[in-house]
């Protein structure tokens, strides 16, 4: 209850600042958009020369990075830590908020969230109903519930490994440019894994598991039922790794030695 | 001048401070490279050429354009903006140097460094495990060098403007992210200029971004020949002119705009 109503004055405080500059956050909304439709036009440039990607349709993969967008954009909105290290460890910002009694980790997400994010879930949802109406799929009862697990499996495995290399800092204080290129790698669930050979297909399944962002939990509503049992593992994957980012943060957090500044 | 190039030193010495993590990152940037090749070659599948370029040298257009990348990326755009939202641009305005030209160097060790120790080891690991086209013709590598001195030019100065831009916008977050959008599209990163279609391009060919990735690369895999190249060359140099004046014109306005937010 207490984290609830911090959760909701965080809110307030974070809506203040960003109405101060209102033209810079248009232009991020802006620029989220943009960003997103990069990768959509990258799809449509490359099936201009193409008419299949190892058997799968411009729409289906589309459809993937419409679905991807989704937990994408919860992600950004609520665990924008990559400049942990940064921010928190090498300036020291971390002591301030170790004095004060809530779970750190839940502060310093507090402290970066960038709701205005959220928009990336109407673009997602947006495009997969063009492409889903290309494909001729239609929306089964269940199939908004099932979305919604699936969605917040794929979030909690995108947050977990970003935390699980924010927590790298506490042991090592140097700035650290594995974070943005492990961000790049994440691009990459959003495209069918069957492309990849078996090391990249086993690393985007079980070591990065970003292929639970998009291709898996995609399939189960594209009919694709050779991957039921990965779309299933969606939220499986996302409990899992979540638990295994919180531990390592804790331990994490005991080695923490200050910086100062 | 002695003190621009000493500028340089001490951002190279910072970098190579932290340097153990790059070798982390030369891996991932591999995987990086690895995934993207796998992709292009389910692209071509089986078709031997798409607009001139074969497989191979898709492949080694994307991994000679992350690799000139570390050279020609930096962040100067988001340290400027953090300098004036801090006050402390006000310091660095009574201090003898140019303030734009000191950025620039400051970017330039950053590049020196990265691609000393990031992208000439990572070309090697990288070409062990793909099969890429590293021409042995001397004048290429040349051509190529030439090119990315203009690309990190051009790259700068691009970031100077999206940096100046915080006197006017005090928050530009959102300006820095668009504009690594634009470039990373535009500049041919992630494809080639050639796949688009030709509206597309006409509009590119007005735009300077190009000059920072696609012209690079096209060159180092002999996607450009004989003419094309010295075109390339000239118009990437012409870009570094014109460049230059909205970045004084808007810094003379700058500098009267400036308001000290704190310090």
């Amino acid at each position: 209850m207490f984290y609830l109503s911090m959760f909701t004055q965080y809110v307030g405080q974070y809506m203040k600042t960003r109405m101060q500059y209102r033209a810079d956050l248009v232009v991020e909304i802006f620029s989220d958009l943009l960003f997103q439709a990069v990768n959509l036009i990258f799809i449509l440039v490359v099936f201009g020369h193409t008419q299949l990607l190892s058997g799968w349709q411009r729409d289906e993969i589309i459809f993937i990075y419409g679905f991807f967008l989704v937990p994408y954009a919860l992600f950004s909105a609520f665990f924008n830590i990559w400049d942990f290290n940064d921010r928190y460890i090498v300036k020291g910002e971390m002591d301030r908020i170790l004095t004060r009694p809530i779970h750190s980790l839940f502060q310093v997400i507090l402290e970066r969230i960038e709701l205005e994010s959220l928009f990336g879930v109407v673009t997602g949802i947006v495009i997969m109903f063009y492409a889903g109406s290309n494909l001729g799929l239609t929306v089964r009862w269940f199939d908004p519930l099932v979305f919604i697990v699936l969605v917040i499996g794929g979030a909690l495995v995108y947050a977990s490994i970003f935390i699980m290399l924010a927590s790298i800092g506490f042991w090592s204080d140097a700035r650290t440019s594995v974070m943005p290129m492990v961000y790049n790698i994440g691009n990459y669930g959003r495209y069918p894994v069957d492309i990849y050979n078996k090391a990249i297909r086993f690393l985007l399944t079980w070591i990065l598991p970003f292929a639970f962002v998009g291709v898996y939990p995609a399939s189960f509503f594209l009919g694709r039922t050779e991957w039921y049992i990965y779309a299933l593992l969606t939220p499986v994957m996302g409990a899992l790794f979540f638990t295994l980012a919180i531990i390592l943060w804790n331990i994490g957090v005991t080695k923490y030695r200050g910086a100062g500044n | 001048m002695d003190k621009y190039i000493e500028m340089i030193r001490i951002r190279f010495l910072m970098m190579l401070a932290y340097r153990t993590n790059y070798y982390s990152g030369i891996l991932i940037y591999s995987i990086n490279i690895g995934a993207y090749y796998f992709l292009w070659t389910a692209i071509y599948g089986g078709k031997e050429n798409i607009q001139g370029l074969s497989v191979i040298q898709m492949t080694t257009y994307i991994a000679v354009a992350w690799m000139a990348r570390a050279f020609y990326f930096n962040n100067i755009d988001r340290e400027i903006a953090t300098e004036i939202k801090e006050g402390k641009v006000a310091i660095e305005l009574i201090r003898p140097y140019n303030y734009l030209g000191m950025k620039t160097m400051q970017g330039l060790g950053e590049g020196i460094f990265r691609l000393l120790f990031f992208s000439v080891p990572g070309m090697v690991i990288v070409s062990f495990i793909f099969p890429l086209n590293y021409t042995s013709n001397l004048l290429t590598w040349v051509l190529f060098g030439i090119s990315i001195i203009f690309s990190f030019i051009i790259n700068s100065q691009i970031n100077l403007l999206t940096g100046i831009m915080t006197f006017f916008l005090f928050n530009n977050d959102g300006l820095i992210r668009a504009k690594r959008v634009v470039i990373d599209l535009f500049s041919g990163l992630l494809l080639p200029i050639s796949f688009y279609p030709l509206w597309a391009q006409n509009i590119m060919n007005v735009l300077p971004f190009q000059a920072i990735s696609y012209i690079p690369s096209m060159i180092f895999t002999e996607g450009f020949q004989g003419k094309e190249i010295i075109e390339a060359l000239i118009y990437q140099f012409v870009w570094v002119l014109i460049l230059i004046l909205p970045i004084q014109i808007l810094w003379l306005f700058a500098k009267k705009q400036l308001i000290i937010q704190g310090g």
